[in-house]
């Protein structure tokens, strides 16, 4: 197998399909009968991205399921654990607020990610919508629920520097402007949340690289081994 | 200019009518995610469907469903392609398709294209008629709809959400 990791497919395609199986985690464990189906959704969305974007890397399959954790391309942020549903959902919004934005500049543009940019943009603007209903309920809810939803953007704050590193082959798009009109956005949705922007860095103390680079952070070898268990043990199983 | 061949609007009619895995009221016309029916050669057919969802799961039974279709009329060799530009809209679901979707009690979707962006108000219940409605969950049994609810009679419906 020699997959093109040189194409940009690979790093977002690693983002949809790590996403994919984080929200996966929580089906048979969402709070409400609702939510179940819309992270579910949600998570389906992503699988289709996934699938598209690594079949333009290569083959799918192969790519998912017998890459070691060092060749993933995924950011940091999407392979964190779920955590509560604050956390899920602040992980929501700090990643849908960037998928919406990035596949929006490259749906038109004119490069072989255009196509699937153009399809995904309509599904992330769902995701986006979703995030933020959340965050303001969440937010302008309880103390208890206000509490939880700013530790959580508190907490995932530091992965979201590397969302705007310039990725290999996306040389087109305005990351410092992607970056600046993330930022309002989440700022915006936050102030309607009686939320506060987190302060702190946007990336970890330990700045050797990060997820676009194959270096991913603790959580991510337990993920890659649920995910990746049935194949390996039994390849080419089917049911 | 590309003709189209008698045989290949036969095999076109044959293909559209299939019906959808999941909205078996719908055929795969009236979703309009049948994007071209081609002879490639005289025992060789090409189609073009397009997903409503990237990640939509009918779209491998809807391929198996019109390569039987299509081996059934004498064809033996079928591919089906999948193509995702330009991206699928609600939009491209026929008059007949939002009629039966209605009357299956799955609330049409409204249209996207250019022009007033549509109020929730013209949103209309599938079993009563009643106008107010509230919105339970964005996300349903499937990735294209939603799950409403409506005030009057306080049945539960989904409405295909627009895209």
């Amino acid at each position: 197998m020699t997959p093109r990791t040189a194409t940009p497919a690979l790093p977002l395609g690693d983002d949809a399909l790590i996403l994919s199986h984080r929200l996966g985690e929580w089906a048979g464990n969402a709070p409400v009968l609702e939510e179940e189906v819309a992270l579910a959704n949600i998570a389906l969305d992503l699988l289709g991205q996934a699938r598209v974007l690594l079949s333009l890397a290569g083959d799918e399959d192969e790519l998912a399921y017998l890459r070691e954790e060092r060749q993933f391309r995924n950011v940091q942020l999407v392979e964190q654990p779920n955590g509560d549903f604050a956390h899920t959902i602040a992980r929501q919004l700090y990643f849908s607020t960037y998928q919406e934005l990035l596949h929006g500049h490259l749906a038109t543009g004119d490069t072989d990610l255009a196509p699937l940019a153009a399809k995904a943009v309509k599904e992330t603007a769902y995701h986006r919508d979703h995030a933020e209903q959340w965050t303001v309920r969440l937010g302008d809810g309880t103390a208890e629920s206000h509490t939880r939803m700013q530790r959580a953007l508190d907490t995932l704050w530091r992965f979201t520097g590397e969302l705007f590193d310039p990725v290999d082959g996306l040389d087109s798009v305005p990351w410092h402007d992607l970056r600046a009109t993330w930022t309002t956005r989440i700022t915006t949705t936050l102030e309607r949340a009686a939320l506060t922007l987190p302060e702190g860095p946007q990336r970890s103390g330990w700045a050797a690289g990060g997820g676009r680079q194959g270096l991913h952070t603790e959580p991510f070898g337990r993920l890659l081994a649920e995910m990746q268990h049935l194949h390996r043990s039994h390849p080419g199983a089917t049911w | 200019m590309v003709t189209t061949t008698a045989l290949e609007a036969e095999l076109r009619a044959l293909a559209g009518a299939v019906p959808d895995p999941e909205l078996p009221v719908l055929t795969l016309a009236e979703l309009g995610v049948l994007r071209d029916v081609r002879l490639t050669a005289p025992d060789r057919v090409e189609v073009c469907l397009t997903p409503t969802y990237t990640g939509c799961p009918a779209l491998e039974t809807m391929a198996a469903d019109i390569e039987r279709a299509l081996h059934d009329h004498g064809i033996p060799h079928v591919e089906v392609h999948t193509v995702l530009s330009p991206p699928w809209t609600t939009d491209a679901i026929t008059d007949e398709g939002r009629r039966k979707l209605a009357a299956f009690g799955i609330a049409p979707p409204r249209p996207t294209g250019p022009g007033p962006v549509p109020v929730d108000l013209t949103l209309r219940c599938p079993h009563c008629g009643s106008t107010d409605t509230t919105l339970l969950s964005r996300f349903s049994s499937t990735a294209c709809k939603a799950l409403r609810r409506c005030e009057t009679c306080r049945e539960p419906f989904d409405h295909f959400k627009e895209l």
